[in-house]
C-alpha cells in the first residue's frame, strides 16, 4: 500500500518535472535570457550603426573636445571666461549658471508656493479665491509659453538703456537687463565675511543649547531675536573694526551702455520669474494638501491649549504637515531642476544652451556631450533625491 | 404643586401665553454685509488682507478686461488698424493667421483629412471618457490600435491620397499628433513598465527601474536633443526617422517612465487578496492580468492618468526649441511676421495661446477630479 503510494507521488512529480514549459523556475530564466539577448542586440546594432555613421560623417569621437578652445562668449559667467576659454570651461559656466538660477528657483518658488498654499486654505474669502485662480492659472499653461510672455512680450519691449526706468538706490531697468551697484570690497572686508559665516554658526549653536536648556528648566530663551541680532551685529562689528572697506561701484550710462555696477541679465530674470511664479503653484497645492492631512482636532486642541493662530500654525500643524509635504515637494524641486533647461528657449546661457546647444552644434559630438549632459542631471536629480529623502527620514514620524 | 405655580403666575401682573415674535438678527450680522463682516474685515490682519487682496485685484483684473474686451481691435487688413496708442488686442491678427495656428502648412485642399482625423480622435476620446457610454473596451481597442493606423493613413498619406511631409504639418495638428500619440505608446509600453518593476524576476526588475528612473531623471529638452542628433546616429542611413518622428519617439519613451510609475500605484492599490484569488482559480499570468488586476487598477489611477496626459500635453510645447512647429512655435513664427508687427501682438498671441492650453488642462483636470469623486463613491462601503 505505502509503497504503491510512494511510487504514484514520485510519478506525479517525475510528470511535473518532465514539462519543463511549465516550471516557473525554467520560465523565468529563459524569459529573462530572451530580455537579455534582446537589449544586446539592440546596443550591439546601434553601436555598429554608430561607428559607420560617425566615419561616414567624418565626426570625431571621444572627450578631446572639452580641450579645445570654444570661440563663443556667454553672456553671464560666474568664472572667468572669454571666447579663447575651452569647452570645458564653457561646461562648467553653463553648470554654474543652471545652480544658479535652480537654486534661488527653488528657493523663492518654496517661499511663494508655502504663502499660496496657505492663503488657499484661508477663511478670507477674497484671499482665497485669489490663491486658487492664481493656481488654476500657472499650472495650467505650459512653462515655456509662460517664458516666453516674461521674456518676448514683458522684457524685451523695455525701453533702451537711455530711457531706463530709474530707481532709487542706482538701480537701472531696461531692455539689457537689470543694473545695480556691485559691491567692492578693499582691505579688511574678510572681517565682514567672518563675521557673516560666524553668525549662522553662532545662531544654531545657540538654538540647540536654548532648545536643551528649555527642555531641563522650561526656561525660554528668544533664539529667533539673537540670531537676527548676530546676522546683523557681526559682520557690521567687523565693518566696523575694519574702518567700512566696502565701496559701491555705480552702473552709469556711457553712450549707449550702462559701464561699471552689477548686471543681471533679462533672460535670467525672466528664467528665475518663469520658474518660480510656476513652480509655486504646484507647491501651493502639495502645501494646502499637507494642511489638509492634519486632523482638526489638533487645531482644535492647541486652541483649547491655548495658542494663537501663529503659533498653532508653526508650532503644530506645519511640523506634521512636513511630513507629507516632503516626498512631493522633492518632485517639485527636481521639476525646477530640470525645467530650468527650458533656458535655451529664451537664450539663458544654462547648461543646456551653453553645452547641448552651442558646443553640440560646432562640434558635432552629439553622443558624447548629450551623454554628459544626462550624466550631470542625473546625478543632480539622484543627489537631490537622497538628501530629501534623508531629510524625510530625519522628520518622520517615529513611532514607538 | 401645580396648584402652587397657578397661584404664582396669578401673583404676575402680566404673562406672555404666546411666544414673542422672532426678531429678524441684526442687520450688521446677515445678508451681505454680515458675511463681509464674518469673512472679510474680522480683525485687523484680516481687513488688511482683504484690502491687499482687493487691489491686487485692481491692479490685475480691469488691464486685462481692457486690454482683450474694451479696447480691443477687431477689424482691420494689416498692422496700420492695430498701431494704437491705448494696449488692445489686435484680433484681425488673430483671424488672419487662425489657419495656420491649426494647421500649419498642410497644403489647403487636403485639410479635411486632418478634419476627419480630429473627429475621429476627439469623438473616440469622448466615447471613453464620458462613463455612461457603453462598450468602452471596443472603443478602447479602436482607439489604441485601429486609430493610429486610420489615422497615419488619413494624414500622412497612402492608398491614393497624396502624401503630406511632415515638415509641412504645424500648429494645433502637431501638438496634438504628438500628445496623442504620447499616450497612445507610453500606456501600454508604461504598463509593461510597471508589471515589470513589480516582477520577482530580476533582471526584468532592474532593467525596469533603470529605464523609468533614467528618463525620470533627466529633462525632456535633452530627451529631445537626443532624439534629434543621436538617435539618427544609432539607426542605419537609410532608416534615419524624419525630424517629427525622432521628436515622438523621445516624447513617448519620457512619457511612458512616468505613465509606469502611475500604473505602478494602481497596481500596488490592489489588495494581495486580488492577486490570490486569480491564483487560486488557475489563471495564468497573462489571465490573471488582463481580467482581474488591470481592469480594476488601470480604473484606480484613470485621474493619475489624465494627470500625466495634462502634462505631457503641456510638454508638448517643448518641442518648439528643437525646432518642431507645434502650435507655440506657429504662435512664435507668426510673432516676426513684420505684416503684424505692433507693441500689442505678443501679448494677444500670446493670450490666445494661454486660453487654448488653459481650455484644454483646465478642462481635463476638471474631468479628472469628477472621476476621483466618481471613484471615491463607488469605493465606499
Amino acid at each position: 500500500m505505502a509503497v504503491t503510494e510512494m511510487g504514484a507521488s514520485s510519478s506525479v512529480r517525475k510528470e511535473a518535472r518532465s514539462s519543463l514549459l511549465y516550471d516557473p523556475k525554467v520560465r523565468g530564466f529563459v524569459f529573462q535570457l530572451l530580455l537579455v539577448v534582446a537589449i544586446a542586440y539592440l546596443v550591439f546594432t546601434a553601436t555598429t550603426n554608430a561607428i559607420e555613421n560617425l566615419k561616414r560623417l567624418n565626426l570625431a569621437s571621444g572627450f578631446g573636445f572639452f580641450s579645445n578652445v570654444s570661440g563663443f562668449d556667454i553672456t553671464q559667467k560666474l568664472i572667468e571666461y572669454s571666447a579663447s576659454s575651452t569647452y570645458g570651461d564653457a561646461f562648467i559656466v553653463g553648470l554654474l549658471n543652471t545652480l544658479l538660477v535652480a537654486g534661488l528657483g527653488i528657493v523663492l518658488a518654496t517661499l511663494l508656493g508655502f504663502v499660496i498654499g496657505i492663503a488657499r486654505l484661508s477663511s478670507n474669502f477674497v484671499v482665497r479665491t485669489l490663491a486658487t485662480w492664481y493656481v488654476e492659472i500657472m499650472r495650467n499653461i505650459p512653462l515655456l509659453l509662460q517664458l516666453f510672455f516674461w521674456y518676448v512680450a514683458v522684457l524685451t519691449p523695455l525701453p533702451g538703456p537711455r530711457q531706463s526706468l530709474s530707481f532709487p538706490g542706482d538701480i537701472f531697468v531696461n531692455a539689457r537687463g537689470l543694473f545695480m551697484p556691485a559691491p567692492i570690497f578693499g582691505e579688511g572686508a574678510w572681517m565682514m565675511l567672518a563675521g557673516l559665516i560666524i553668525a549662522p554658526v553662532a545662531w544654531f549653536f545657540i538654538a540647540r543649547w536654548a532648545k536643551a536648556r528649555q527642555e531641563a528648566t522650561g526656561e525660554q530663551f528668544p533664539v529667533f531675536l539673537t540670531g537676527v541680532a548676530l546676522m546683523i551685529g557681526l559682520p557690521f562689528l567687523g565693518a566696523l573694526l575694519s574702518g567700512f572697506p566696502i565701496t559701491f561701484d555705480r552702473p552709469v550710462l556711457k553712450g549707449f551702455n550702462f559701464a561699471g555696477g552689477m548686471r543681471v541679465v533679462p533672460e535670467f530674470v525672466a528664467l528665475l520669474l518663469g520658474l518660480t511664479l510656476y513652480t509655486a503653484a504646484f507647491i501651493g497645492e502639495i502645501v494646502r494638501a499637507g494642511i489638509l492631512a492634519i486632523h482638526r482636532g489638533q487645531t482644535e486642541a492647541s486652541n483649547a491649549l491655548g495658542l494663537r493662530a501663529a503659533p498653532t500654525l508653526n508650532l503644530v500643524i506645519i511640523p506634521q504637515a512636513m511630513r507629507v509635504i516632503v516626498p512631493p515637494l522633492t518632485s517639485q524641486y527636481l521639476n525646477i531642476v530640470k525645467n530650468s533647461s527650458l533656458a535655451a528657449a529664451i537664450g539663458y546661457p544654462d547648461l543646456v544652451s551653453v553645452f547641448t546647444g552651442t558646443t553640440l552644434n560646432q562640434t558635432g559630438q552629439a553622443i558624447e556631450v548629450i551623454a554628459v549632459t544626462m550624466l550631470v542631471y542625473l546625478t543632480i536629480s539622484l543627489s537631490l533625491s537622497t538628501f530629501m529623502n534623508w531629510y524625510n527620514g530625519r522628520i518622520a514620524l517615529t513611532e514607538r | 404643586m401645580s396648584m402652587s405655580s397657578d397661584m404664582n403666575t396669578m401673583g404676575i401682573g402680566f404673562v406672555r401665553t404666546e411666544q414673542a415674535p422672532t426678531l429678524s438678527p441684526p442687520a450688521s450680522t446677515v445678508g451681505i454685509i454680515g458675511w463681509a463682516r464674518a469673512n472679510l474685515f474680522s480683525g485687523p490682519v484680516n481687513t488688511l488682507l482683504t484690502l491687499v487682496g482687493i487691489l491686487i485685484i485692481y491692479i490685475i483684473v480691469p488691464p486685462v478686461w481692457n486690454f482683450f474686451i474694451a479696447n480691443a481691435i477687431t477689424v482691420g487688413k494689416d498692422r496700420t488698424e492695430c498701431l494704437v496708442e491705448i494696449p488692445g488686442a489686435c484680433y484681425p491678427y488673430l483671424v488672419a493667421r487662425f489657419q495656420q495656428f491649426i494647421y500649419g502648412f498642410y497644403p489647403e485642399a487636403e485639410r479635411w483629412r486632418v478634419n476627419l482625423t480630429a473627429l475621429l480622435c476627439f469623438g473616440s476620446v469622448a466615447w471613453l471618457l464620458i462613463p455612461a457610454t457603453p462598450r468602452k473596451s471596443w472603443m478602447a481597442a479602436f482607439f489604441f490600435v485601429a486609430f493610429p493606423v486610420l489615422a497615419y493613413i488619413l494624414l500622412s498619406g497612402a492608398f491614393g491620397l497624396p502624401k503630406v511631409a511632415t515638415s509641412l504639418w504645424g500648429g494645433m495638428l502637431v501638438t496634438f499628433v504628438i500628445s496623442i500619440v504620447g499616450i497612445v505608446v507610453s500606456l501600454p509600453l508604461g504598463i509593461l513598465l510597471a508589471l515589470g518593476r513589480r516582477s520577482k524576476l530580476p533582471l526584468v526588475k532592474l532593467f525596469s527601474v533603470i529605464f523609468i528612473e533614467f528618463w525620470r531623471g533627466v529633462p525632456l529638452i535633452t530627451v529631445l536633443f537626443m532624439a534629434k542628433t543621436m538617435l539618427p546616429l544609432f539607426v542605419p542611413e537609410h532608416l534615419a526617422p524624419d525630424q517629427l518622428l525622432r521628436a515622438l519617439i523621445g516624447v513617448a519613451l519620457f512619457s511612458a517612465a512616468y505613465m509606469a510609475e502611475v500604473v505602478r500605484g494602481g497596481l500596488q492599490a490592489m489588495p494581495k487578496g486580488q492577486y490570490e484569488g486569480a491564483d487560486a482559480l488557475g489563471l495564468s499570468y497573462p489571465q490573471k492580468l488582463i481580467f482581474i488586476i488591470l481592469p480594476q487598477a488601470l480604473q484606480i489611477v484613470i485621474p493619475g492618468i489624465v494627470n500625466t496626459f495634462i502634462g505631457l500635453f503641456k510638454d508638448t510645447s517643448l518641442v518648439t526649441i528643437v525646432g518642431i512647429f507645434d502650435f507655440l512655435a506657429s504662435i512664435q513664427s507668426s510673432l516676426t511676421d513684420p505684416v503684424w508687427a505692433t507693441p500689442w501682438t505678443a501679448f494677444t498671441g500670446y493670450g490666445f495661446a494661454a486660453l487654448f492650453y488653459f481650455v484644454f488642462c483646465f478642462g481635463m483636470s476638471r474631468y479628472s477630479k469628477f472621476m476621483e469623486e466618481r471613484l471615491a463613491r463607488s469605493h465606499k462601503r
